[in-house]
């Protein structure tokens, strides 16, 4: 049997810089940045260390209808949005319900309905405890409620690897296609966890950006003054399609699914491995499931989330697949734009990378000062031209648990 | 203070529009809320819970199972009001 060939014929997407993703996509060619000071009381009433975050530029309860939205929590409802997106964008294909899959993944979850929860037990005692509380925060909820809004019965699942997690589940996505489960499967990721606790959280570990008197240039990826990342929310859905399928019907083709690696570092529960050998190794076996070679990519959209150690640590384990030339290869930092999605931001950088081989050119890196000599990426402040020829990418995404999961796409 | 029958239906009707979507047209006396207004039993309990705080009434879960429809809901909560 001949491998199916994965074709991408549909994307979603509701980020900090776009209620849509071709929105999100025109912001990040343009230099947008979605961060913003936090106008919430209880960013004062609890003093956090840090007062700003890349929320998503539409609320998703604006879009949903009232009864859908408030049985969802907030992470649900972005992948909704981002999913009825990609949905209606790859022309609501027409699949049996058995031949349709849903991998959708959280880093965190329910995170709202649980302490909402918390607050109404405390306030109101167990009564008032709402019944769709569990159903509500369960990790799963989006993957369970996609599966019930499309139809889908082929499998409906979340992956939870925190940061690499929806990286991870477009690489699942592509296994299970590919291994004859599904003809169509929506993929993507989703967050919405800027809440005092995660906020506090984060700030104990040292992992934010402090610039809370600058909040749109705060998260700048390679700058040696960078010192952390933003938090942000949103989500982002991908229509993944053996391309026999899609050629039946017609569809439109932005790109393939070439490849993809998973591996674990098995070194610290939140820091990488120095010389990022697992985060190689990802590399390495995400191109060779996409029967490629270092010298075949042209685009990377990396990881690099603007700490202090992450991002060398990156360059490391590039540095070791790719060799010297990984400093003239095209790569773009997005979450200079966007802040971090956590579980969604994988998602989200799959669609830019997509599209950046779509359009033959590599979105910016903003917020770049002065570049950090261990970081010697070939970032730009500009969009930079990839060629006509075609095109071959990687989007990485790395984890706390030691996660790494690199995907591959191909220009169509 | 008391609410009259009429009250409790048209605060009924907000919540099941409101937990729902169903219009509130449709809310009436008669309607079962399984058969008619199509209310699965997590629906319900959110409505049973929002309905003791909005009425000031408590509404025990063995006797859910009893108010098959809006009309029973609606005899229940007047009857039993502090």
């Amino acid at each position: 049997m001949s491998t199916p060939r994965i074709a991408i014929t549909g994307i979603g997407a509701s980020s900090p810089i776009g209620g849509t993703a071709s929105e999100s996509w025109s912001a990040l060619l343009a230099g947008e940045s979605g961060a913003r000071s936090l106008e919430y009381d209880w960013v004062e009433q609890y003093q956090l260390p840090v007062t700003f975050a890349a929320e998503a530029k539409v609320r998703p309860d604006t879009v949903l209808e009232r009864p859908v939205a408030k049985r969802l929590d907030p992470a649900s409802q972005f992948a909704l949005v981002a999913a009825m997106e990609a949905w209606a964008d790859a022309g609501s294909p027409d699949v049996e319900p058995e031949r349709l899959g849903v991998d959708f993944a959280t880093g965190i979850g329910g995170v709202w309905t649980l302490l909402d929860a918390w607050d109404t037990l405390r306030e109101k005692g167990p009564r008032r405890v709402m019944p769709m509380t569990v159903p509500m925060l369960m990790p799963n909820a989006a993957a369970g409620n996609l599966s019930l809004h499309f139809g889908a019965r082929a499998y409906a699942r979340t992956v939870a690897s925190a940061c690499a997690s929806s990286t991870e589940s477009i690489v699942n996505a592509l296994e299970h296609i590919r291994a004859g489960y599904a003809d169509v499967v929506i993929a993507g990721g989703t967050e919405s966890a800027i809440h005092p606790i995660t906020l506090a959280a984060f700030s104990s570990m040292q992992a934010l950006s402090r610039r809370n008197d600058s909040p749109e240039t705060a998260s700048r990826p390679g700058s040696i003054d960078r010192d952390g990342f933003v938090m942000a929310e949103g989500a982002a859905a991908l229509i993944l399609e053996t391309e026999d399928h899609a050629r039946a019907r017609g569809a439109k083709i932005y790109g393939y699914v070439v490849g993809g690696g998973v591996t674990a570092d098995s070194h610290h529960i939140t820091a990488n491995d120095p010389e990022g050998r697992g985060a190689a190794r990802a590399v390495q076996q995400a191109l060779e499931m996409a029967d490629a070679s270092p010298e075949d990519v042209t685009h990377i959209n990396a990881h690099a989330t603007s700490t202090p150690v992450g991002d060398p640590n990156e360059y490391q384990a590039l540095l070791s697949v790719f060799g010297p030339r990984v400093d003239d290869i095209p790569l773009s930092a997005t979450k200079a734009s966007t802040g971090h999605l956590l579980g969604g931001t994988g998602a989200l950088e799959g669609i830019f990378t997509v599209l950046a081989l779509r359009d033959r050119v590599a979105p910016p890196t903003i917020n770049l000062t002065e570049r950090d000599p261990e970081v010697p990426f070939a970032f730009s402040g500009t969009p930079v031209d990839l060629g006509a020829g075609d095109q071959l990418a990687i989007s990485n995404s790395f984890g706390f648990g030691g996660h790494n999961a690199v995907v591959a796409f191909a220009s169509a | 203070m008391a609410f009259s029958n009429d009250e409790v239906l048209a605060g009924l009707a907000e919540l099941i529009t409101d937990e729902t979507g169903i219009s509130a047209d449709e809310v009436a006396l008669e309607k079962s809320f399984t058969d008619d207004l199509d209310i699965d039993s997590i629906s319900m309990m959110t409505i049973v819970v929002n309905a003791e705080e909005k009425f000031g009434v408590t509404i025990p879960d063995d006797e859910v199972k009893n108010l098959k429809t809006v009309g029973d809901a609606v005899t229940f909560i007047t009857s039993n009001q502090a």
